[in-house]
């Protein structure tokens, strides 16, 4: 158990969860999302601003547990300039990756791949993916000009 | 109260009145290794572990005595309806002697509640009436509430709590008022430990003409609960937070309150005579317990039961002062922790809701797993309440007749070491 608690905070993401990227709000930002993970009480709040068709920066407001947060920083890094599509790629991804099932590994996902260690632990899958679900709602939010509610990882 | 021993030689008999080594001895679970290490059971508040007596009698009842209840005359349909019907009876003691017809078996304390807000709340709660409740309750006691304020137009109003986590009731003469048309509030609660003035707040009701219902799904497995004496109109509580299988709830009711409810649930067991185009229904409480009941876990709470019967629910109190008097002393040594709740072991239960100032308490919970120690971590069903603590959660370890000092010395040490793993790693 103890070598599965290392696997899971692993070194990069313990590195994350104590100096998360992305943790400054911004200023006009394009999107802003609010993200709730009702199992745990968890809330975030995502912030976009678009150069055109890239994503130019996002921040991840979270007071989350290191995986939550280490995994809102690994997004905030990986997405800078990237396009939309781009990063539903990696949402997707990341969703595999955290059920363990099987994922494209010719996509560069640079830290994201230490996120492996949490499916060993079924419980904690929501509390890495709360960020990436809520990215991708308020993404396809804007994209429809739905009106935004809060994004959850239910369902 | 005993005098709790400082010295950390301290055994585990040494705990408080009660035989906590011969009891752990009850408990098969309590011998499970989990990731390597002895179990410690902290998670009592979220549901009890159960004695042997208990397990034996599930598979005694399936093995023997299996039948339907209610129904058929065979010699097993007898023995099953008699055992069920057993520990109605029991049930009625256990609280103080009420009769057995006004306890009404449900799947949980929280379907009881349900009940009661969707029969007696539909029928007696009307646009501009006053729903008081607490802003310390359980969903389970909150929600029901919310629902059906919306669906009458009735307000709901809170009785707030202070910083030291008791109900405020300075401005109570203001929030109780003869438009109140019932109160309901947990006796003790889950995520403080605080032991609420439930008879104080009753008498005040009452002098309003305002019926009131306690949450006491966490105050009757750990003390003596004389729901007559305290005048309590509605009494739910679980059988799985008190020894007992899960699936099983308990509403008291008064007799008359009871008479004039409407069932919510129809079908078998619950009528008294059906037409092609007529049914009426059954006496209390059968008219409740619509369809064949849990008689198995019902069967097997009577076991439980005999055994806190057997311990004594004062002994039990005291036990639980001890180890919460302990562990708030222990804690509060951890200059990282900050504790919620009354600061006297006097005043609340064994539950201690706790945070580390800088690791969540997803992480903390998943850490103390890892040594085999199991608290609960999150919003403890009660996401106003934590809101209001200023925290999205906490972790929570709660305690019951099996625990000892030497597994709170366990859950400090855990607690450093968590502190070195993700803070100063």
């Amino acid at each position: 158990m103890a070598e599965q608690l290392d696997e899971m905070y692993r070194d990069i993401i313990m590195e994350h969860y104590r100096f998360p990227r992305g943790h400054n709000k911004i200023l006009n930002p394009d999107i802003t999302k609010e993200g709730r993970n009702p199992a745990c009480g968890d809330e975030i709040e995502i912030q976009v601003k678009m150069d055109k068709d890239k994503i130019e920066t996002v921040s991840v407001d979270c007071a989350g547990c290191a995986i939550s947060t280490a995994s809102g920083s690994m997004l905030a890094e990986i997405c800078e300039g990237k396009t939309i599509a781009e990063v539903k790629k990696i949402a997707e991804i990341v969703k595999a990756l955290l059920k363990g099932e099987e994922f494209d590994d010719s996509y560069d996902i640079g830290d994201i791949e230490a996120l492996q260690g949490v499916n060993k632990f079924p419980v904690r899958v929501k509390c890495a993916l709360l960020s990436w679900t809520t990215l991708v709602d308020a993404i396809e939010a804007k994209k429809t000009d739905k009106q935004l509610t809060a994004s959850t990882t239910e369902g | 109260m005993k005098v709790i021993d400082q010295n950390k030689s301290h055994s585990k008999s040494e705990n408080g009145l009660l035989s906590v080594d011969s009891i752990r001895k009850d408990f098969p679970i309590l011998d499970r290794m989990i990731n390597g290490h002895k179990l410690v059971y902290f998670d009592s508040a979220a549901t009890t572990q159960k004695p042997q007596s208990v397990i034996d009698a599930i598979t005694s009842y399936y093995t023997n005595s299996n039948a339907n209840v209610h129904r058929g005359l065979h010699t097993l349909a007898e023995e099953a309806t008699s055992a069920m019907e057993k520990t109605r009876d029991k049930t009625a003691a256990f609280i103080g002697g009420v009769k057995r017809e006004e306890i009404v078996f449900t799947r949980n304390a929280t379907e009881a509640i349900n009940l009661v807000a969707s029969s007696w709340g539909k029928k007696n709660i009307k646009q501009g009436d006053r729903i008081v409740i607490t802003q310390m309750e359980h969903h389970a006691n909150l929600v029901p509430w919310i629902v059906l304020a919306k669906e009458t137009g009735a307000e709901l109003e809170y009785i707030p709590i202070d910083e030291n986590g008791y109900l405020n009731l300075s401005d109570i003469k203001n929030i109780i008022t003869p438009k109140t048309k019932i109160v309901a509030l947990t006796h003790m609660s889950n995520v403080l430990g605080t032991i609420n003035p439930v008879a104080e707040i009753i008498s005040l009701a009452h002098k309003n003409n305002a019926l009131v219902l306690i949450d006491g799904a966490q105050s009757v497995p750990h003390l003596s609960v004389d729901v007559k004496g305290l005048d309590a109109d509605f009494y739910v509580f679980s059988a799985h937070k008190m020894l007992g299988p899960t699936g099983v709830g308990v509403l008291y009711a008064r007799e008359e309150i009871l008479n004039e409810m409407e069932p919510v649930v129809f079908g078998g067991e619950m009528i008294n005579e059906v037409r092609f185009d007529f049914a009426d229904w059954a006496e209390l409480p059968m008219k409740f317990e619509a369809g064949t009941p849990n008689i198995a876990d019902l069967v097997a709470f009577s076991p439980a039961l005999d055994y806190l019967n057997k311990i004594g629910m004062d002994k039990i109190r005291q036990h639980e002062i001890e180890i919460t008097t302990y562990g708030l002393e222990e804690l509060r040594k951890l200059n990282f922790i900050k504790i919620f709740g009354p600061d006297n072991a006097l005043d609340r239960g064994g539950v201690i809701s706790f945070v580390d100032d800088k690791i969540h308490s997803h992480d903390l919970s998943q850490y103390l797993d890892s040594k085999g120690i199991a608290v609960r971590a999150g919003h403890h069903c009660a996401q106003p309440l934590v809101k209001l603590l200023g925290v999205t959660s906490t972790s929570r370890a709660s305690f019951y007749i099996y625990n000892t000092n030497d597994e709170v010395d366990q859950l400090i040490e855990a607690l450093k070491e968590a502190r070195r793993y993700f803070v100063n790693g």
